[in-house]
């Protein structure tokens, strides 16, 4: 299956057509045969079979049912389907419902209305097995093809679960058994990731295993760079695929080795695993390095140690992981006794690699369904007499078998811990890890962390000390010691509502914007299409909070169905540290994968102008809209180009301060694509500010009514900030609360507003004039006189020294010397009460002051 | 005292001095650490009423302190954190975050130092790792996820805030305030620095999420609180070991306060300015006179440091020049008299200069030009002269333009104390027409 994802892949219909339509000019087809050019396999899909869908998330293709096949009019494939859906679709607050733990390859079978169930046929992957089982039933333990295994047991349609119908639950495992026998009966058309070229590997195996001593050696060059290159080869070409357009299949397997879940396991069963493991996986990794080191890493008796994906595409770090872990599992067993055991062992490993690679070419004409059953009871005759030979090693599997179950037991993080811990024994820099772990679109450890929990069979118990590596790093802030106090006084409380961050239950005087945007999005919910929406006004206008007020509305109303639902994306120029990083962030809200800025684009651009099944409305806020300028205004251009596509089901609303900024900073093309709908926030009148304070206020009496009227008034005159105007309330309460004697209850009067407002408002010019030496305000004086003089508002300090030395002789005072007049000079400036050049000219340096000339008089004159 | 009496006491009093000298030094040297607070009573209830609220009711807010350079900024936030964390309900419950405009010249390096500073889980060690825009996405995501009653509050200082408003779209601002003023991780945002125009600076939505509290540091005392100042950082404290002298100590300050010359010197300082970094940089001077023959400050220490520290620099560099440095010196004053500050070369000094030998010099001896050269370029090099563009390959060095860096009047006082000045140079620095 690895295989397609390089090779270009054909999609023919299989036989006639069943039916046709001569009207619609439609004719359906019963199966559909994937053909691959390279590896020159074919796969046949029937109707009724169950296949992965191209998704967003490549690592995460969609599971559904074929219900019918048809070619259109105008000679596309279609497929029309039944979805299935995984865990990850189901959004994160329903999830509580299931009341249960789900497994990675459990799926609902999916009744959400609204989903378009009719697909391109180009974007079938490959078919799987979906079985139904009944729920309290446990999911059967199958180690064999277990990536390709759904279970199905409930259903969801949006709000809850249900248990599945006993007439779809017969219909689903009549699918399923249709399945089997066409698989069984056909040969022609065995799944194609089964057979593969085995060959080469099994020789490779042979090779390796009768040299055991080169393990220690290779193990030690495994992480090595030349594995990151392949992979990065690979998903060149996955990028490459992308870009043209080739209905590729570009899935990332989670191929885990099948055998995790079972706990302890001791030496006999290794190598029965080994050989299960080994037939799952080795046909998939066309690197024989890589396979030969753990094969025989495992034969030479350390605890069992399955390696985990072997899926290509993963970031490199996740195979350093693995080499990593190989390196583990031989640390563990003593050394010398290792190398002796396998010195015995020599002939046995020769019998046994004989033995598999029998085996290894039996699949190639064997049914694979089969295969797994009769390979492992030839593995268990070998491994009965391996037995002896190991039983001196047993300690050490029940060691690592109690360390597993101890550190089994955490759950989801479990993995990213491990990953984290195994990194650090690596010997390469975690910086580079990072970066490829970037570049290759890992996705979030904790998004699957069922696909990886089982995928561990030994762990070190975390050593303590050792730094962590921050790879799957939490962003979280410690949680104080103390609990907050909750407030005491009505002041308190007041000044507690009076918080900006404090979100009121409404928002007051905006209810006319409110419900503009509110219609807006709603209409463009409803009919499925995209749009733009530009929102301007003067910081403190209540934009944001509006916008996200009508978010928190419409997300009620699509939570009690009365719109579709949507998802719901808010990035910040502000908070980006350049422009093209917008599309990373909107990438990682959308699909939850991380990749650099320019696949970024590429991806949304693709994920946006194509039609896709299940998709949802986005409704993209971009506040600081300004920010995101570009010399080429490529990323507002393309913001605002995706809304107009036809699929794109996007709707952008755009906010920033200023009312002109299309016209001002966007290119022609820009401002015609964000189109005309605008709204602008006007600044709060003083009646509106009074209404926003008093209804934080509601039921506390802390504020005398003529006070609120005074600050509403002041603020609004100046800026009409709502931030402001909270801020000079909070900061007149701290004024009463100082100012108050003993615990005697009062109220914040207009002494304490006007207090604050002086606080905030008045220059502090004056005062820091005022409070100036006397040589500094003489200094000012004879700044002011030598400006007289020339009539130019700039002069030398030479100049001014001479009118400084003649107003300290006027005063009776010792005159400075040069260097203390550059001393105070320079004192000024730091001030930036003049404005002065650089130093270093010395005399010459010429001094211009940084406020007018009557305010330094007036400063100067009231003494 | 009489003289013996003295001797006897002198053996005892060495460690007495020593330990006088350690106290005094650490207290005049380190005056953010221990030293008290003058003059800011209410900006220190405001300010520890406002990092207490934090600590306490976690309760965001953003302040700045604003005052001019020695003012006593720093030493206010210390203080009131030292106080702070002294307080039960506020141990452990503090993260605090440092930044200073100097050291983070950007934010990217701001970010990595916040990072660092918190121990956020991408930190191993002293390395972040990450790109600066996966750093800035974790620390936001990290400081949105906490809440008012649960997370712990961080306390973030930035000192020379004024530098930091320089950077790309004030994007650390922008982001410290914003988390300041809406539900998050609680926050407070101090800033410091001495530029009074500082709101100014702040772009118009950075500007609106910062709270406006201004805490003014303005050093607005007295010359009698002055004196009061100067009396308390030169007092021994009462836990001294050697009570006799601690109090002998005490009176003689008492009355060093109250003499007429101390008196007047402190007048002098504090006309030119009133930050106490100036008074400690004079005490320090005068301290360190005090020996173990020489146990008590006088009034004549006090008048020698004040002597040094108000000496002029650049009339210092004069006196060490020869007699044809003085010349040329003069000369230019002559030039810049006669055409009014204009620039001039080299060439033009010399001319003047040779008027000056040809005509009047008696006692000088004519030198050569390439020894004036000479004696020009040293100049150069003390900076006495400065060119107005960089010497370039081509220009001749004789006709590049200069400019003189000493005002006539310090030349004058120069000349009046430099030893063994022939007298026809003074007369000739007196009037350049006096030769006539």
């Amino acid at each position: 299956m690895n295989t397609r994802q390089q090779s270009k892949l054909i999609y023919s219909w299989y036989g006639k057509p069943m039916s046709s339509d001569r009207k619609l000019r439609t004719s359906q087809y019963k199966a559909i045969l994937i053909t691959s050019e390279s590896s020159r396999t074919e796969t046949c899909i029937q109707l009724g079979d169950f296949i992965l869908v191209e998704g967003v998330n490549a690592d995460q293709p969609y599971v559904a049912q074929l219900m019918d096949l048809y070619e259109d009019g105008a000679q596309h494939k279609r497929a029309v389907v039944q979805w299935f859906c995984r865990l990850e679709e189901i959004p994160q607050n329903k999830r509580k419902l299931l009341k249960r733990e789900i497994s990675a390859q459990e799926v609902f079978f999916d009744q959400v209305l609204g989903y378009d169930t009719d697909i391109a046929a180009e974007t079938i992957i490959k078919s799987i097995m979906v079985l139904p089982l009944h729920l309290g039933e446990e999911l059967p333990i199958i180690t064999l093809n277990k990536e390709q295994t759904f279970y199905v047991k409930q259903s969801w349609d949006g709000k809850c679960f249900k248990v599945l119908s006993p007439d779809t639950f017969s219909k689903l495992k009549e699918a399923n058994k249709k399945r089997g026998v066409i698989t069984n009966s056909s040969k022609a058309f065995i799944p194609s990731d089964i057979i593969t070229p085995v060959k080469k590997e099994t020789e490779s195996v042979v090779r390796s295993a009768t040299k055991p001593k080169n393990i220690d050696m290779e193990i030690e060059s495994k992480h090595s760079a030349s594995k990151s290159s392949l992979a990065k080869e690979r998903h060149s070409q996955r990028v490459a695929n992308n870009d043209i357009k080739t209905p590729t299949a570009r899935k990332k397997l989670e191929l885990n080795s099948p055998s995790r879940s079972k706990g302890r396991l001791l030496g006999c069963e290794v190598l029965s695993l080994l050989d299960d493991d080994c037939d799952a996986v080795a046909p998939l990794v066309p690197s024989a390095t890589k396979r030969k080191v753990k094969f025989t890493s495992e034969i030479l008796g350390s605890p069992p140690k399955i390696p985990c994906s072997n899926d290509k595409s993963k970031s490199t770090s996740e195979t350093a992981e693995h080499c990593q872990r190989f390196s583990d599992t031989i640390r563990l067993s003593p050394y010398t006794k290792v190398k002796d055991f396998s010195e015995k062992d020599k002939n046995l490993h020769g019998k046994d690699d004989n033995l598999s690679l029998v085996e290894y070419q039996k699949p190639s004409s064997q049914s694979p369904l089969l295969t797994p059953r009769s390979r492992r009871t030839c593995a268990q005759k070998t491994s009965a007499l391996i037995a002896e030979q190991i039983s001196p090693l047993k300690s050490h599997g029940k060691l690592a078998a109690e360390e597993d179950d101890l550190s089994g037991s955490d759950s989801s993080y479990s993995s990213s811990s491990e990953e984290e811990e195994e990194d650090d024994d690596v010997p390469c820099t975690p910086e580079k890890k990072t970066k490829s772990s970037r570049i290759f679109s890992t996705p979030k450890s904790s998004r699957k962390p069922a696909v990886h929990t089982p995928a561990k069979t030994l762990k070190k118990t975390p050593l303590p000390g050792t730094p962590r590596t921050p790879r799957n790093a939490t962003p979280e802030i410690p949680r104080r010691i103390q609990a907050a106090q909750e407030p005491a006084s009505v002041l308190e409380e007041a000044r507690l509502r009076l918080h900006v961050s404090a979100i009121p239950e409404s928002l007051p005087c905006r209810e006319e914007e409110f419900q503009d945007i509110y219609n807006f999005v709603e209409s463009k919910l409803i009919d499925g299409t995209g749009g733009c929406m530009y929102i301007s006004g003067v910081p403190g206008t209540g934009k944001t909070a509006t916008v996200h007020e009508v978010i928190r509305c419409l997300q009620q109303a699509a939570e009690n169905d009365e719109l579709p639902p949507f998802q719901f994306v808010e990035i910040n120029g502000m908070k980006l540290t350049d422009p093209h990083q917008a599309y990373v962030q909107i990438l990682e809200f959308l699909t939850g994968q991380k990749v650099t800025a320019t696949h970024a684009a590429v991806l949304l651009a693709k994920l946006f102008s194509t039609p896709g099944p299940k998709r949802k409305t986005t409704v993209l806020i971009v506040d600081e809209l300004d920010l995101l300028w570009t010399r080429k205004q490529n990323v507002m251009y393309n913001l605002f180009d995706w809304p107009t596509q036809k699929h794109s089901k996007l709707i952008i609303l755009a906010i920033a301060n200023t009312m002109d900024l299309p016209e001002r900073i966007m290119m022609n093309r820009v401002a015609s694509r964000l189109g005309l709908t605008r709204m602008s926030f006007q600044p709060y009148t003083y009646k509106q500010l009074q209404q926003i304070i008093s209804s934080r206020l509601k039921g506390v009496k802390a504020f005398e009514e003529d006070a609120v009227q005074l600050v509403s008034r002041k603020v609004a005159a100046l800026s009409g900030d709502a931030r402001r105007c909270l801020d000079i309330c909070r900061r007149a309460t701290e004024i009463c609360e100082f100012a108050r004697q003993k615990r005697t209850q009062e109220i914040v009067r207009m002494a304490h507003v006007t207090e604050a407002i002086d606080e905030m408002f008045s220059s502090p010019y004056v005062n820091a004039i005022r409070n100036a030496s006397l040589h500094e305000q003489i200094f000012l004086k004879a700044i002011l006189a030598e400006f007289r003089r020339a009539g130019v508002e700039e002069a030398t300090v030479q100049q001014v020294y001479q009118h400084h030395v003649a107003l300290c002789r006027m005063e009776g005072l010792q005159s400075p010397t040069v260097s203390e007049i550059m001393a105070i000079c320079s004192r000024l400036g730091a001030c930036r009460l003049l404005l002065v050049e650089a130093s270093n000219k010395y005399l010459h340096m010429r001094v211009r002051l940084n406020l007018s000339q009557d305010d330094v008089m007036y400063a100067l004159r009231e003494e | 005292m009489s003289k013996r009496k003295l001797k006897e006491s002198s053996a005892e009093s060495a460690e007495c001095i020593s330990l006088v000298q350690k106290i005094l030094r650490e207290r005049l040297c380190h005056h953010c650490a221990a030293g008290k607070l003058f003059g800011m009573e209410q900006q220190y209830r405001h300010l520890l009423e406002l990092l207490r609220r934090t600590m306490v009711h976690g309760e965001s807010n953003s302040a700045l302190i604003i005052g001019p350079r020695g003012a006593g900024k720093t030493a206010l936030l210390n203080h009131v954190l030292k106080d702070l964390r002294e307080m039960k309900q506020v141990t452990e419950n503090l993260l605090e975050v440092h930044l200073n405009g100097l050291l983070q010249t950007n934010d990217k390096v701001a970010l990595k130092e916040i990072t660092r500073q918190l121990q956020l889980e991408n930190v191993v060690g002293d390395k972040i790792f990450g790109s600066f825009a996966e750093n800035l996405a974790f620390l936001l995501e990290a400081l949105r996820r906490g809440n008012r009653t649960s997370s712990c509050p961080i306390l973030f200082v930035l000192d020379e805030f004024d530098l930091f408003v320089h950077h790309k779209n004030q994007t650390l601002l922008y982001n410290l305030f914003d988390i300041s003023q809406s539900a998050q991780t609680p926050v407070t945002v101090i800033g410091l620095t001495c530029r009074q125009d500082i709101l100014e600076l702040l772009e118009k939505r950075v500007k609106s999420r910062f709270s406006h509290r201004q805490i003014y540091l303005m050093n607005s005392f007295d010359f009698k609180q002055y004196i009061k100042i100067f009396k308390t950082q030169l007092s021994l404290p009462d836990d001294f070991p050697d009570e006799s002298f601690a109090q002998k100590w005490n009176n003689n300050i008492q009355h060093l306060s109250e003499d007429k010359t101390v008196q007047d010197v402190l007048q002098n300082l504090f006309h030119h300015t009133k930050d106490l970094r100036s008074l400690h940089l004079l005490l320090m001077l005068a301290v360190s006179a005090v020996t173990v023959h020489h146990p008590l400050l006088t009034a004549a220490d006090l008048q020698e440091a004040s002597r040094q520290h108000t000496t002029d620099s650049k009339a210092n560099i004069v006196h060490g020049l020869s007699v044809l440095e003085i010349c040329l010196i003069i000369a230019m004053k002559h030039l810049n008299d006669v055409y009014d500050g204009e620039p001039f070369n080299f060439q033009m000094v010399y001319n003047e200069f040779q008027k000056f030998i040809q005509r009047k010099a008696h006692s000088m001896y004519n030198f050569e030009k390439p020894v004036v050269m000479k004696a020009f370029e040293h100049l150069l090099q003390l900076e006495l002269v400065k060119p107005l563009e960089r010497p370039s390959v081509r220009a001749q060095r004789e006709y590049l333009l200069m400019k003189l860096l000493l005002d006539s009047s310090q030349i004058m006082d120069a000349l009046q104390v430099y030893p063994n000045c022939p007298t026809d140079v003074k007369q000739w620095a007196a009037s350049s027409l006096s030769w006539l």
